[in-house]
């Protein structure tokens, strides 16, 4: 009773609330009607305002790539060096999972020992699977290797693996090392965290070029550029699994007299291992994305053949390899994910030393049998299935019969919704905008988050990309507002299904595991390049959050409250709505949150589909080897990013503060 | 002197401990007394956990630290272990002050002489039962089969025999609170520390457990220093019971002297459920007298709870006896069974009894 009261004695609150809303909007409109008549230079960015952050930054890389030295020891130097150093374990791999031991170049090629066979990695994995997880695991382990081998894909799904195991093993040993520390020294704790909550929200392009710069074009280059990437997730990890070791357990290390380094490696380690297995999950998810990302840097592997297969507009091969990196990222995906499982149940005695032997057999059979039977060591191309002709063939078949319909969709969304929208943003004088954001943000979480708001939208002003900025705003919103709209009431809707949770649960999961390049492809297979296609892009790779929250926000109203609401007499929507929806609220604003920052992230791959906003700069900064741009325009993204953060994560506490609950 | 253990020589012995959180300890000692009452350690936003503690504990004795949640009962175990520095006093163990030992000293003291059960067990998920409880042994450089023997020989005491092997996460709430005390007592400590060990469980096994901890101080007497909220608990165990109320210590006593002689309101409060039968010695109701009595006989020492049979059998007093079995007196029937019937020992002002605070 006494929770539900208040909302219905707020009764009139709504209503206010609606009239504030339509004030706000009415004086945007005015202000877009105005904004002809209002100085030019609140349109346009005058030139005294800009810095020429980009030329510096250029400047200072290029300075750093060329001219910085340390008593004599040019820079560049190192890096090459570090390069050449990371390039030998890569190779290493390489040889053993993708190409042989090779001696020699061109004709005079002899290959001294094969790679792994394809059918021994493939059963030794699933072996493992089978062992960690059970015969679901192993058999879907089989069938992923079997597609790999007999698609042709092998070789590049094993380069890429190869990239993934020692990405992660150097992420892992850097993100532990890193996070021990920060974990120790509490004062380091949040300058960490700062510095990492910004590397999240700067686009993944942007990590390439610094490290194109100082290590080449190259495998190596990937490498340091996915570490970086992958490494905040571990960090934070490592942090918070530290953290979740109780108090009692650290006195027990006490009392028992251990030294700092028993505490660490006989408690602490041991007893943070669940939630590292967490972390270790993610830095493998995240690693692949990245690994994918990175073959526009001469990586190779899948996520070359996919962008090979773009450019050549051959969606089927395209396709393919796409399905190829699901595959290899379900199989990543399900395997961290059980170990990290097993770790926090506390399943242990799954390995035994007789599977060792065998998986070694596994290993080895097949691999010396290739010696004299090739096909065990690449699938011959002669029998390589494909089915790129077939997803060709249903390309054009619904290009030629459902284009007209396709076709008006495209036209309609373009000229009656997407371009307006994104011909009133950039109408929005700058200075109108900043105001904007900047009451908002003091008005939700005070005057602190609107001078931090008020100052990073001030960047985006002077480094002279406001007009593409406001063109990322315009995707992001319009692709996080048709994500909302149609994840967050499926989401909803089917929190009230117990029995479909498990399945979408599932497919949840799965969506969020694909690497993003791979969500390009269907939009551009229906919608060729464009706006439009990167909308729906963007919008399928933001969909997932959106339903996630949605489930879980309401999944997790009180109980207490619905019986009650009952007890009052409530219909169901008058429960919902009053009791139910406050309740959720919170959660569902973070899952906003969560929706605007995938649509963000995903908003920098889109531009291979060629839209005109920070993406794009970014890209092209990417493909030009140009630091400065690439790397404001970045920036600027990430901007973006802790703006929208900042605003959803104040109103987020503020519901929550309504509710007297501490969510967030 | 109720704060002194009667009859034992010293093992432990605390003299004006303070802990205070919200500053450091230096700027702590130079507050004069009149800066060290509630009121204005509040005003500073000081907690005090523990003030001005002092007490001795003797060799064997169970000393019980009893007090409401927030009293300060952790903190001051914790004193004593130096798991927390305390900001003030002295404390001393067989007479040296352990709050000037270095790192190493201490260290060494804690692995060798001390040993600690927890609440919530703290036991390491990724061990079996003989891994925990060999734990300790092995951060000494014991090596793993003598660990592990020794190990075995603990399980076997508080009854894990057939369980060596699982992990703590296959175990019931009381069986890991039993390798928790088998891990405690792995190095054969001096000093055992409790901090409400039992309290996570339910009450049929805590009863088990109390129980197990009377037999293994029966079996080896060690100086333990036990905290708990139960009172229950406290009287089951205690040879003397200190109560902590915010951070202080307002009485010390055997059970039977807090029941009997409560130092203050909140101690009233706090025994008044006690059914005086419980504590109350035959010693203290006894007539003395030298030569023995006709009717049956009891031990000065036995609670009149204890002998409740044989008083209800009995037709006329009884004959008490001295531990070494001499007759030191008589009892009369009619006051043990008053003692007997009585619900409490001290009428409380219902005034006190507050329920739910008025919004
Ligand atoms: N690290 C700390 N910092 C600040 N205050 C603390 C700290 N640890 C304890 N306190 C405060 O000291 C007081 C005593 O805490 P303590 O844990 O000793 O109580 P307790 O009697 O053991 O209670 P419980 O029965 O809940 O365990 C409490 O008011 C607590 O809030
Ligand atoms: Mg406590």
């Amino acid at each position: 009773m006494a929770d539900i009261s208040p909302d219905i004695l707020r009764g009139r609150r709504p209503s206010r609330r609606l009239w504030t809303g339509l004030l706000v909007a009415a004086v945007i409109l005015a202000l877009l009607a105005a904004a002809p008549l209002m100085p030019p230079s609140w349109r346009a960015v005058p030139d005294a305002l800009r810095w020429p952050l980009s030329d510096w930054i250029a400047a200072g890389m290029n300075w750093l790539a060329r001219d910085a030295a340390i008593a004599g020891v040019h820079f560049a130097t190192v890096t090459r060096a570090l390069a050449t150093a990371a390039q030998w374990p890569i190779e290493a791999l390489q040889v053993v999972l993708a190409k042989g031991w090779v001696h020699g170049a061109g004709f005079n090629k002899v290959q001294i020992a094969p790679p792994l066979s394809w059918l021994g990695v493939t059963l030794a994995t699933a072996l493992l699977a089978w062992r960690i997880s059970g015969p679901g695991l192993g058999a879907m382990t089989l069938l992923a290797g079997l597609y790999l081998a007999l698609f042709g894909l092998w070789t590049s799904a094993m380069t890429t693996l190869a990239s993934v195991l020692l990405c992660v093993l150097a992420a892992l040993v850097l993100g532990l090392a890193i996070g021990i520390r920060a974990h120790r020294s509490p004062g380091m704790e949040p300058a960490v965290r700062a510095v990492m909550n910004v590397m999240q929200t700067v686009p993944i392009f942007s990590y390439l070029l610094p490290t194109l710069l100082l290590f080449g074009y190259g495998p190596s280059a990937a490498l340091f550029a996915t570490v970086v990437y992958a490494l905040p997730p571990m960090v934070h990890a490592t942090v918070l699994a530290l953290r979740s070791v109780p108090a009692e357990t650290l006195e027990l290390a006490r009392m028992t007299g251990c030294s700092r380094r028993q505490t660490l490696w006989r408690v602490e380690l041991p007893v943070a291992l669940p939630r590292l297995a967490i972390g270790l999950n993610q830095v493998v998810m995240m690693t692949l994305n990245m690994v994918i990302i990175a073959s526009m840097i001469g990586a190779g592997g899948l996520g070359y053949d996919v962008l090979r297969a773009l450019r050549r507009l051959d969606f089927g091969a395209g396709f393919e390899a796409g399905m190829g990196i699901v595959a290899l990222a379900v199989v990543l995906d399900r395997l961290t994910q059980a170990a990290a499982r097993n770790q926090s149940v506390g399943r242990r005695r799954l390995w035994s030393r007789r599977d060792g032997l065998i998986l070694l057999a596994l290993l080895a059979v097949p691999t010396g049998l290739s010696l004299v039977l090739p096909a065990l060591a690449v699938w011959p191309k002669a029998l390589s299935l494909t089915s790129a002709p077939f997803w060709n063939a249903a390309v054009s078949f619904i290009n030629q019969h459902f284009y007209d319909p396709l076709e008006a969709i495209r036209t309609f969304m373009l000229l009656k919704v997407m371009n307006p929208f994104r011909d009133a943003l950039a109408a929005l004088p700058w200075p109108i905008a900043v105001v904007l954001l900047a009451l908002a943000g003091w008005r939700l979480g005070g005057w602190r988050v609107g001078a931090g708001i008020a100052a990073m939208a001030m960047f985006v002003v002077v480094t002279g990309y406001w007009l593409p900025a406001t063109g990322s705003v315009y995707l992001t919103v319009l692709a996080v507002l048709v994500a909302l709209a149609v994840g967050m009431p499926f989401g909803i809707w089917i929190s009230a299904r117990k029995r479909w949770h498990q399945g979408v649960q599932l497919a949840l999961d799965t969506l969020q595991t694909l690497p993003t390049l791979v969500y390009l492809l269907p939009a551009v297979m229906l919608f060729r390049n464009g706006d439009f296609s990167a909308l729906i892009a963007i919008t399928s790779y933001a969909v997932a959050p959106a339903i996630r929250y949605g489930m879980d926000a309401m999944a997790h109203v009180p109980s207490e409250r619905v019986e009650a609401a009952a007890m009052c007499g409530c219909s169901k929507w008058q429960t919902f709505r009053h009791v139910r929806l406050p309740a959720a609220l919170p959660t569902l604003l973070l899952g906003v949150n969560q929706t605007v920052m995938m649509a963000l992230s995903m908003l920098v791959i889109a531009a291979l589909v060629g839209t005109r906003e920070l993406g794009q700069v970014v890209f092209t900064a990417l493909s030009q080897g140009q630091p400065g741009p690439g790397i404001t325009a970045g920036l600027c993204v990430a901007c973006i990013a802790l703006i929208a953060d900042a605003l959803l994560k104040s109103g987020a506490a503020r519901a929550a503060r309504h509710q007297g609950e501490a969510h967030a | 002197m109720p704060d002194t253990p009667a009859s034992r020589p010293v093992a432990i012995s605390a003299e004006g401990v303070w802990k205070v959180f919200g500053t450091d300890a230096s700027a702590f000692r130079n507050r004069p007394p009149e800066a060290r009452t509630p009121e204005a350690m509040a005003r500073d936003r000081l907690v005090g956990a523990v003030r001005d503690a002092g007490f001795q504990i003797g060799r064997g004795e169970v000393f019980v630290i009893m007090g409401l949640s927030g009293s300060g009962k952790s903190t001051l175990l914790r004193c004593l272990t130096r798991l927390i520095e305390p900001s003030e006093g002295r404390i001393l163990f067989d007479g040296q002050d352990i709050l000037s030992l270095g790192e190493k000293p201490l260290a060494a003291l804690r692995r060798k002489r001390m040993g600690m059960v927890f609440q919530h067990f703290a036991l390491l998920p990724n061990r079996t039962v003989l891994g925990n409880i060999a734990f300790p042994l092995e951060m000494q450089g014991m090596d793993r089969d003598r660990a592990e023997a020794r190990a075995r020989e603990l399980a076997e005491v508080v009854g894990l025999t057939g369980r060596e092997h699982r992990f703590p996460a296959e175990l019931s709430g009381g069986q890991q609170q039993r390798v928790g005390i088998a891990r405690s007592l792995a190095t054969d400590p001096e000093f055992w520390f409790l901090d409400e060990p039992f309290s996570a469980l339910d009450p049929l096994i805590r009863a088990d457990l109390q129980a197990e901890v009377q037999r293994l101080q029966r079996e080896h007497t060690r100086t333990t220093i036990f905290v708990t909220h139960d009172l229950d608990e406290a009287i089951r165990l205690a040879d003397r019971v200190a109560i902590m109320e915010s951070g202080r210590i307002v009485q010390i006593g055997t059970p039977e002297e807090l029941v009997t002689r409560p130092a203050t309101d909140y101690v009233r409060r706090f025994v008044a459920k006690v059914p005086p039968a419980r504590v109350i010695r035959v010693a203290s109701l006894m007539t003395p007298a030298h030569e023995a009595a006709a009717g049956e006989q009891v031990s000065a020492d036995a609670t009149i709870a204890e002998i409740a049979p044989k008083i209800v059998a009995q037709g006329g007093p009884l004959c008490v006896l001295d531990a070494r079995g001499r007759p030191v007196g008589s009892l009369d029937r009619q006051v043990a069974l008053q003692t007997l019937a009585a619900v409490s020992c001290i009428p409380v002002p219902v005034a006190e009894h507050r329920g739910d605070q008025a919004r």
